[in-house]
């Protein structure tokens, strides 16, 4: 048996050159790593070294270091593959972030398999990204748009109503978060695919805020596609991963079109490349994909199960302390049933107004809709202040928080 | 005296908590409302209208502080002055009255309310919009 791995979060920092620099004169506490988080130095090391030893561009040159170039970029794609449990790396396709992943899926899928009396199902805490390619897709099939609701108490998706919803129309996907970006929910995907399989709807799944945090398993979870991003898991911005069954990936047309995703072309016809060039057009995001290689090795090394329970014991200290601030009305589930994040409201004051206070406080948080406005009606609210954290958060960060929250209010008072 | 106490200093907290001519006008000669995606705020003005001149003028809105103050203190600059004056009134003369240093996103909270009020002038009484406001329309969805 081996010990649980603990993760030392005062000894991450140092990895993280973005906390050497003081913030309005204070230490840097950064509690917006859910937007994107800070890259450590291995990451941006491996980029550099590759930029200044192996770079080229990929898949053409035969000289020494084209090949260098790609075995980078390639072996990228393995880590990636490996991270995801995915059965082969044809199935890894690398996109520019999750947005790109998920309107491959929803254009390239979409309007070839979607038409009137079809039912597209997505759920109200869907970040837009997930949301509005479908509601413009389904638009112009002519499919069906239903939301699974959120229960605003729980800040859980309410599913004693499922089968009702899917009688709007024949069920031919499901678009869902495994981590709401708002309320930190996670989603029981595996249940949900299991029943969207039943009525054999193709299952959808946004692990933008999942994979930062927990080990994401495509088979385990059973969905049938699955996008993640580089810039929220200490990788860089500019690229991320698409997986997608084979069969389904073999199946669909190609989404952008140009150089490398082409086998042959004529002035008469064009035929495609394999997976996952197919769906690679253009020259891909290399040093970022060498990147989130360098990210996803760095993570690893950490282990998601020690950042898990980092995020869990941070959340454990947090949720009282805020909920025990008068006027603080706190969104989403318990601990152990959210990722680290959370979303709160202020009464009276406005969440710009508390993130600029914070702001001086060397707090760094979030204010806004959070690209979730259909959940923000539901919540009641126009936006939310948003705290969330990651490997490097420490727990006196949270105290800061608290204490900047206290001179809001006293500010406002 | 600190950065925070400079931006939310005691006026501008004031016409937040206590807005000043804030309400509906039932009846309005003309009304307009704007928004600022960006931050979620919003403002709707309206006005009354004796000849020319500004005979009353109201708002209601929701939004962050500097928004809602700034629309608040501007209700107190224009009303009994005339739509033409008030078109051609300088965003510097509201900045100046708010008197606080704002970053690029919160200038356009503070001139929320104020394109607001040239759009409902320019529907009332077809005085321009100036060329600057034309861009930060389209940011502030007025309509």
């Amino acid at each position: 048996m081996t010990a649980e791995r603990k993760l030392d979060a005062r000894k991450m920092r140092a990895d993280f050159p973005i906390f050497e620099q003081l913030i309005h004169g204070k230490p840097l506490a950064y509690l917006d790593s859910a937007a994107s988080s800070q890259k450590p130095r291995q990451v941006l090391d491996a980029m550099t070294e590759f930029y200044e030893t192996s770079y080229a561009n990929i898949h053409r040159g035969v000289y020494d270091l084209g090949e260098r170039a790609t075995e980078a970029y390639e072996g990228a794609r393995e880590k990636a593959r490996g991270f995801l449990n995915a059965e082969t790396t044809r199935e890894v396709v690398f996109t520019r972030n999750v947005t790109s992943a998920l309107n491959l899926v929803a254009y390239a899928w979409g309007l070839d398999n979607l038409g009137p009396g079809d039912l597209v199902l997505v759920t109200e805490m869907e970040h837009h990204s997930n949301f509005v390619p479908w509601q413009f897709i389904a638009r112009r099939t002519g499919a069906e748009l239903a939301a699974i609701p959120v229960d605003v108490g729980s800040g859980e998706l309410m599913l004693d109503d499922l089968d009702a919803v899917a009688e709007r129309g024949r069920l031919k996907v499901l678009a869902v978060t495994y981590v709401s970006n708002s309320l930190g929910t996670v989603n029981p995907v595996e249940r949900l695919a299991a029943w969207a399989h039943e009525r054999d709807a193709v299952v959808v799944v946004d692990a933008a805020q999942a994979a930062p945090h927990r080990t994401v398993d495509v088979q385990a979870l059973g969905c049938d596609f699955l996008g993640f991003t580089g810039h929220k898991m200490c990788g860089p911005t500019g690229v991320g991963v698409l997986w997608g069954r084979r069969e389904l990936l073999e199946s669909m047309s190609p989404f952008e079109l140009g150089g490398h995703m082409i086998r042959k072309v004529t002035l008469e016809e064009t035929t495609w490349n394999e997976l996952p060039h197919k769906f690679e057009a253009g020259t891909a995001p290399i040093a970022e994909a060498v990147g989130l290689g360098a990210a996803i090795d760095y993570i690893g090394e950490i282990g998601l199960d020690a950042v898990e329970r980092h995020e869990r014991e941070l959340l454990e200290y947090a949720l009282p302390r805020l909920e025990e601030i008068p006027g603080i009305r706190l969104f989403g589930p318990s601990a152990d049933r959210r990722a680290g994040i959370v979303s709160f409201e202020v009464e009276g004051v406005h969440p710009h107004d508390v993130a600029q206070i914070l702001d001086w406080e060397g707090v760094a948080v979030r204010a806004g809709h959070h690209c979730n406005q259909p959940l923000m009606s539901r919540l009641g609210v126009p936006a939310t202040t948003r705290a969330s954290f990651y490997v490097y958060t420490l727990a006196e960060e949270i105290d800061r928080l608290v204490e900047g929250l206290h001179k809001v209010q006293r500010t406002f008072a | 005296m600190s950065e925070l106490d400079s931006l939310y200093r005691e006026v501008i907290l004031d016409h937040y908590k206590n807005p000043r001519g804030h309400g509906v006008i039932e009846g309005a000669d003309v009304e307009a409302e704007g928004m600022n995606p960006l931050c979620g705020d919003e403002v709707s003005i309206f006005v009354s209208f004796d000849g020319d001149r500004i005979d009353d003028v109201k708002f209601r809105g929701r939004g962050c502080a500097i928004s809602q103050a700034a629309t608040s203190m501007l209700m107190e600059m224009v009303r009994g002055r005339t739509a033409q004056e008030v078109a051609a009134l300088d965003r510097e003369e509201l900045l100046e009255e708010v008197g606080i240093p704002l970053t690029p996103i919160r200038l356009k909270c503070a001139l929320l309310g104020l394109g607001v009020l040239k759009l409902a002038l320019h529907k009332g009484k077809g005085t321009p919009l100036p060329d600057e406001w034309a861009g930060l329309a389209e940011d502030l969805e007025l309509k």
